[in-house]
């Protein structure tokens, strides 16, 4: 096991790497710099200001400076917002976000696991293809569209759920967002464990069980779930990777001021700093809990550890 | 042309499978509509007329959509989303098929040693965040549809590249195709003329599933004001426009919202049933 995780954590650290070169390089290849704004500046000043954000020296130089500076959680300024570093501004933004994420994932994955079981057991009946029905097309409706929905009939026609996060009532305000994020993966989820759910339940061993008369419940929580839960969790890497950037669209709906919000007034400002420093930030966070979930898995099927 | 035996497989799926009928013909009428609609309507796409500003959908005067908050015709508006969306869709498709099928089947035919690493790649890859990449590239550089295409479909050939290699690594060891090596064929005619043909069947469902996640990705990256520009309209920056006057005009969300959920779900269950239809298992996903 622990050659296994060594391995793995090792074999993390090129793909972190490429990931932040190729991000810093498609910055540095942008057109024009980063200041030549409405304005034209005296040559002077330019190469001040270059000199200030270290903009002068060579590519290489800049690249070592830049890695180096995330060692140490320092992802220099921001280019629009001048009197806040990247880091500050991250490290402002991330709670809500992470709440956010963390909540409805958890949602996603008790509704889903629980609409899967109840698809699987009842498998081929009417209860299992309504269920099948609605997670296609749970999957095929993106956020942006479940999101507005969602507001347009709970806060602006019934009037029972704050419309914006900004509201008053700091319980009800997380509902809606939460609930537009988890849905899509409650279809995946639900889909996904039915699967697997009838796979196992199909297999030698489930067999056995109720061939010794062992009662369904029994079967099914000791003996099922176990395994059929395995897929589940390799799912979970894309799973965090879809919650995020659907974040970055609810966010944007409900006027939360979490990293998405950031990543995209960002973007749209070409405040290039901010940007490469919330793609290194997601690709670190996705990454690492790609780790997490592989070591997971490795720890709970030892057939992954001997390949 | 001559077909193979995959790809008259995959034509009798299609026409015998109902749910991929259906899906079939609901994604031509839409089709069909978005490219003949905006030549039956009156009202063209561009013309801003404020005193026809939030109409709601009408029979008068052909405002069968009604109108958007600067008095453009909604109709014309959704009709030419759709179109837009399904060009970038089919374009963006083909861009990360050429690269899926090119990597797969060489990796699959090479084998060994090369094999291995491109694979390793491919893993490697699946962790990258790519959607925070596209945006970094729509970022950095100018906006253009030519970039949207590239863009989109360069990330999303990695399924169809596994799926790919799969085949070819089952295909190189049929008969026919050591007969051609054993007469002299180069390998790069043997991989072109014996082996891609034979991928066809997989290659039809994975364009299947590949258009909606490019649909949804173009749609992303349009509401967020990071694709498509004004004057041009896609259905996402159409729902991203809905969004921001729903309580007023809940139309020019429902609408365009409709429509691209219709097209997501017709693509989905096209692409299930085909998958289903072709693999006997059926329920494992």
């Amino acid at each position: 096991m622990l050659r296994f995780a060594l391995l793995r954590i090792l074999s993390a650290i090129p793909t972190l790497l490429f990931v932040i070169l190729t991000a810093f390089l498609l910055v540095h290849a942008a057109p024009g710099g980063p200041f030549d704004a409405e304005r034209v500046l005296p040559p002077e000043i330019e190469a001040n200001i270059e000199r200030t954000y270290h903009l002068d020296e060579p590519l290489p130089q800049q690249f070592v400076r830049y890695v180096r500076g995330l060692l140490h959680g320092d992802m220099g300024p921001s280019y629009r917002y001048r009197s806040y570093t990247v880091a500050e501004i991250i490290a402002g933004a991330y709670p809500v976000s992470f709440l956010l994420g963390a909540l409805s994932l958890l949602l996603a994955l008790a509704l889903g696991m629980f609409l899967g079981l109840a698809a699987a057991i009842r498998r081929n009946t009417m209860l299992d293809r309504v269920l099948s029905a609605v997670a296609i097309s749970g999957i095929s409706l993106p956020v942006f569209v479940i999101a507005p929905v969602l507001v347009l009939f709970f806060a602006v026609h019934l009037h029972w759920l704050p419309a914006s996060f900004a509201s008053t009532s700091p319980g009800t305000r997380f509902v809606l967002p939460v609930l537009a994020l988890a849905l899509p993966q409650v279809a995946y989820i639900a889909r996904l464990f039915r699967g697997s759910m009838i796979e196992v339940l199909e297999s030698d061993f489930i067999r056995s069980a109720t061939a010794q008369g062992l009662r369904t419940r029994a079967i099914l929580f000791h003996h099922a779930i176990r395994p059929a839960v395995l897929p589940l969790l390799s799912y979970l890497g894309p799973a965090v990777a879809t919650v995020l950037t659907g974040s970055v669209v609810v966010e944007q709906i409900f006027g939360i001021p979490g990293l998405g919000q950031h990543f995209v007034s960002g973007a749209l400002n070409r405040d290039y700093t901010l940007v490469l420093g919330l793609v290194i930030f997601y690709a670190v966070l996705i990454i690492t809990l790609n780790l997490i979930v592989d070591l997971l898995y490795g720890y709970l099927d030892p057939r992954i550890r001997y390949r | 042309m001559k077909l193979s035996p995959a790809t008259k497989n995959g034509i009798k799926l299609v026409t015998g499978n109902r749910t991929v009928r259906a899906c079939l013909i609901i994604l031509s009428g839409v089709l069909l509509l978005s490219l003949i609609g905006p030549f039956a309507s009156r009202h063209s796409v561009e013309a801003i007329n404020f005193d026809e500003s939030l109409i709601s959908p009408t029979f008068t005067d052909g405002r069968v959509f009604g109108t958007d908050d600067l008095g453009r015709d909604l109709f014309v508006r959704t009709m030419q989303g759709i179109r837009l969306t399904m060009a970038v869709a089919v374009v963006a498709t083909l861009v990360s098929l050429l690269i899926g099928v090119t990597y797969g089947v060489i990796a699959g035919y090479a084998g060994g040693k090369l094999d291995a690493l491109m694979m390793r790649l491919v893993d490697g890859l699946y962790a990258m965040p790519f959607i925070f990449f596209v945006i970094l590239l729509m970022v950095v550089f100018e906006r253009s549809m030519l970039l949207i295409f590239v863009a989109i479909g360069a990330i999303n050939w990695l399924d169809t590249a596994r799926i790919v290699r799969g085949q070819t690594l089952s295909l190189k060891r049929r008969a026919f195709v050591d007969a051609a090596r054993l007469t002299g064929v180069p390998s790069m005619r043997i991989i072109f003329r014996h082996i891609v043909p034979n991928l066809m069947g997989v290659v039809v469902i994975y364009i299947t599933l590949t258009i909606p996640q490019i649909i949804l990705f173009e749609s992303f990256l349009s509401f967020l004001g990071l694709g498509v520009q004004e004057p041009q309209a896609s259905l996402g920056s159409l729902v991203s426009g809905g969004v921001d006057s729903m309580e007023v005009a809940p139309w020019m969300l429902l609408i365009p919202a409709s429509f691209l959920a219709l097209i997501l779900f017709c693509f989905n269950f096209l692409g299930d049933g085909l998958r289903d239809a072709l693999d006997p298992r059926g329920d494992a996903t």
